[in-house]
């Protein structure tokens, strides 16, 4: 990879970190909102995802669309549907549904120095590098 | 935009995945936050062709999320509907959430982004399957935390 594209994976991030700002799912408030499906239940989450999903899923048509060599595309087919998918995600629903926090807005919250994002992303860290060596990286 | 509506969400939404697409057109990876930071966190491996250490792949990780922190940190500076934040639980609690959404996501092989924004856009079943199971997780979660006392 050249540096020049390098360089382009800064304003790239700065856009996902601005969309998770304006969206307001770095307040967790917002998002156990949406979780708490019998109290005050609050849809915003559901725009959010509405928004993301279709402008990729509509970018990445178009773009497979259009084949170049230039483009190297990662394939859309189905991991198979295994024990580990299974147990994992409900084991980060559990997290989600504790914390309010997903890995981008606790990442993003690094960025108001919020003592919530600095306690959570170390344990965040920990909780990957121990999955990582006892089940290997790859799903 | 100092006062939220369902069009801030709505238009979040859109960067975050507009933001996607372009990291998976420069990486040529499905841009998954958890993928993208676990994966930081992994020995590299030598080059199949060039028997070399490459680290290009750990620095694209890396300036992605130095990005997303300096988007975020912008946000919260220029708009106060960004900056909103209500602490919600205790902070050991969110000792404890950090380590199971560590756990889950690299065991699961991804979180809402990758999983929810990626899989979910490309129409990929496992991905469906996974956003289905954390999101009835999470809600029965919250469900127990905050309306059965505990």
């Amino acid at each position: 990879m050249k540096a020049g594209k390098l360089v382009l994976f800064f304003p790239t991030g700065a856009v996902f970190g601005m969309g998770l700002a304006v969206s307001g799912m770095t307040d967790p408030g917002r998002v156990i909102g949406f979780l708490d499906v019998f109290g005050a239940w609050d849809p915003a989450l559901l725009f959010v995802m509405a928004g993301a999903v279709s402008v990729y899923g509509l970018g990445m048509l178009i773009l497979r669309r259009f084949p170049s060599r230039n483009l190297d595309l990662p394939s859309a087919a189905s991991w198979p549907i295994d024990r580990r998918l299974v147990i994992g995600s409900a084991i980060f629903g559990l997290g989600w549904g504790l914390g309010g926090f997903c890995p981008g807005p606790a990442l993003a919250n690094l960025g108001a120095l919020r003592v919530e994002g600095l306690l959570f992303v170390p344990a965040m860290a920990i909780g990957m590098l121990l999955a990582q060596r006892f089940f290997g990286a790859d799903r | 935009m100092n006062h939220y509506t369902l069009w801030h969400a709505l238009i979040g939404g859109a960067l975050i995945g507009l933001a996607s697409l372009f990291a998976t057109v420069l990486s040529g990876k499905i841009p998954g936050i958890s993928g993208v930071f676990g994966r930081l966190l992994v020995l590299a491996k030598r080059d199949p062709r060039t028997q070399r250490f490459s680290a290009t792949d750990k620095i694209w990780r890396a300036v992605f999320l130095f990005g997303l922190i300096g988007g975020a940190a912008l946000s919260f500076g220029l708009w106060q509907s960004a900056a909103f934040f209500r602490p919600m639980r205790p902070l050991v609690v969110m000792a404890i959430a950090g380590l199971l959404v560590g756990f889950g996501t690299r065991l699961g092989g991804g979180c809402t982004s990758g999983h929810g924004v990626c899989g979910v856009g490309m129409g990929a079943k496992d991905s469906i399957v996974a956003t289905f199971i954390f999101m009835v997780t999470a809600m029965v979660t919250v469900f127990i935390y905050n309306r059965v006392a505990l």
